[in-house]
C-alpha cells in the first residue's frame, strides 16, 4: 500500500487530536496543598546535628527506612564512622548505612566519631537547578522535594548533589531522597529520625519560628555545614564537626 | 492580488500547516500542564499535597504517652527519659490507630541494648557503654536493668 503525503497528514492529525483529548480526560491534577492550619510561608525547615551526641546506634537509619519505605540497600539518611589518624586520609565506613549499628572499634590511637548524614535541604540547591522537567524543587517552607509524577529518572540530580543524598528508586524508577519527613512535619510531628534519636543528636528546626531553640543553639555553638565551599546554603548544621568530614 | 495569491500558494500551504501545528501544540500544552504550574516556582504545586498525603508509621511520643502513662512516668524518672518509645518498640502508628488489632511485639533485648551501649571508641566518652560479653557474662540486660528506668 502506498501512503501519500495526504494520508500521512490525515493520520498525523488524528493521532494529535485523539492524544490531546486523552490527555485532557486523564485529569492531570494541579490541586493546591490541603488547606489546614499549616501555612508554608510561616516555616523554614532545617536540622541541627550534634556530633558529640551521636552514638552510632542506627536508630535514625532504621526509623527513616521504615517511615519512608526505603528500599533495602538504599538510604535517605545514614551514619558514617570516621577514624582519623594524624596526617593521614580519614578511614570512613558505614556498613549497611549504619542501620544495625557498627562492629565495635577498639582503636584508641585514632580520633574517631560518628557523622549522621542526610539531605542538607540546601536553599540554593544544585540538584533542583539541573532538573530538566521541574520534578525537584525547594518548597516554600525550605524542603527539597521530588515530584514522582514528573521525574523522568534521568539522574542529573543524582550527579549534581555534592553530598550523595539521592538515588534512583529501583522499583519506581524515579529519583528518591530525604523529604525531611514532609508528611510528618506539616502535621506538627518531628521527623522519624529525630523522633527516634535516643540522645537528641539530631533535631528538626524551624528557622522562622522565633521560639525555636535553634537560634540559641546557633548563637552559642561554633557550627558548620558540610562542604561550605559549594555555596549550596545547606540548612543542616553540624556542631563539633571535624575538618576531615566530607 | 489574485495573481499574487496564486503565485504564493506554495508558501501559504506550509504556513497554514505550521500555524495549525503551533495551535495544536498550544492546545496540548494547555491540557497537559496543570493550571497552577509555577505558582511557587518551576514545579507542580500538587506535588506538595501528594507528598503530604503519605502515611505515617511512627505515631510520636505524645501519642504513646496518652495511653501508656505509667510507662512514661517510670521512664521520665530515669536515664532513658529522652529516649522515645518507638525508638525501642518500633513504628506503632497502626497500633495507636487500632490498639486492639495491632499488638506490638516486645523488642529483642540482646540486640537492642547493644546497639547503643556496646563499647566503641568512636562513641562519645560521656555515654555509658560496656563490653557486653565481659559485663554480664551472657546474661540478658533486663535480668538486672529495667529498660524503662535502667538504674540498678
Amino acid at each position: 500500500m502506498d501512503i501519500t503525503r495526504r494520508d500521512l497528514f490525515k493520520i498525523g492529525t488524528k493521532i494529535l487530536v485523539l492524544g490531546s483529548v486523552g490527555a485532557s480526560l486523564e485529569q492531570i491534577t494541579g490541586a493546591a496543598p490541603p488547606s489546614e492550619t499549616y501555612r508554608m510561608a510561616d516555616h523554614w525547615w532545617g536540622m541541627i546535628i550534634d556530633i558529640d551526641k551521636c552514638i552510632g546506634c542506627g536508630n535514625c537509619v532504621r526509623a527513616c527506612s521504615k517511615e519512608n519505605n526505603v528500599p533495602q540497600g538504599y538510604f535517605r539518611t545514614w551514619v558514617e564512622r570516621y577514624e582519623v589518624e594524624e596526617r593521614k586520609q580519614p578511614q570512613v565506613e558505614s556498613p549497611n548505612g549504619g542501620m544495625d549499628s557498627f562492629p565495635p572499634s577498639t582503636r584508641t590511637d585514632v580520633k574517631s566519631f560518628f557523622v549522621p548524614k542526610l539531605c542538607n535541604q540546601c536553599a540554593d540547591s544544585p540538584c533542583t537547578q539541573v532538573c530538566p522537567v521541574g520534578a525537584t524543587f525547594v518548597s516554600p517552607d525550605g524542603v527539597v522535594l521530588i515530584d514522582e509524577k514528573y521525574c523522568l529518572g534521568c539522574r542529573y540530580c543524582v550527579q549534581a548533589c555534592p553530598y550523595g543524598c539521592r538515588y534512583l528508586h529501583p522499583v519506581k524508577d524515579t529519583v528518591d531522597k530525604c523529604t525531611l519527613c514532609y508528611h510528618r512535619i506539616t502535621q506538627g510531628l518531628t521527623t522519624a529520625c529525630c523522633e527516634n534519636c535516643p540522645t537528641g543528636a539530631r533535631q528538626l528546626v524551624d528557622f522562622k519560628n522565633p521560639q525555636d531553640p535553634v537560634h540559641e543553639f546557633l548563637r552559642n555553638n561554633k557550627v558548620e555545614v558540610l562542604k561550605p565551599y559549594m555555596a549550596t546554603q545547606a540548612k543542616v548544621y553540624y556542631n563539633h564537626l571535624d575538618g576531615s568530614v566530607r | 492580488m489574485r495573481r499574487l495569491l496564486h503565485d504564493s500558494g506554495h508558501l501559504l500551504r506550509p504556513a497554514i500547516v505550521l500555524l495549525a501545528g503551533i495551535g495544536l501544540f498550544l492546545v496540548l500544552r494547555g491540557a497537559v500542564i496543570p493550571k497552577n504550574f509555577g505558582q511557587y516556582g518551576h514545579y507542580r504545586p500538587g506535588a506538595l499535597a501528594d507528598i503530604r498525603k503519605r502515611p505515617i508509621s511512627f505515631a510520636g511520643q505524645d501519642t504513646c504517652v496518652m495511653c501508656h502513662d505509667d510507662q512514661a512516668k517510670a521512664r521520665a524518672a530515669g536515664k532513658h527519659a529522652h529516649v522515645s518509645c518507638e525508638g525501642c518498640h518500633g513504628p506503632l502508628a497502626q497500633h495507636a490507630n487500632d490498639p486492639g488489632s495491632v499488638v506490638p511485639k516486645l523488642p529483642e533485648v540482646g540486640a537492642l541494648c547493644r546497639r547503643c551501649h556496646e563499647k566503641d571508641a568512636a562513641k562519645p566518652k560521656w555515654f555509658p557503654q560496656v563490653v557486653t560479653d565481659e559485663h554480664s557474662g551472657g546474661a540478658l540486660c533486663n535480668t538486672c536493668h529495667q529498660p524503662h528506668n535502667p538504674h540498678l
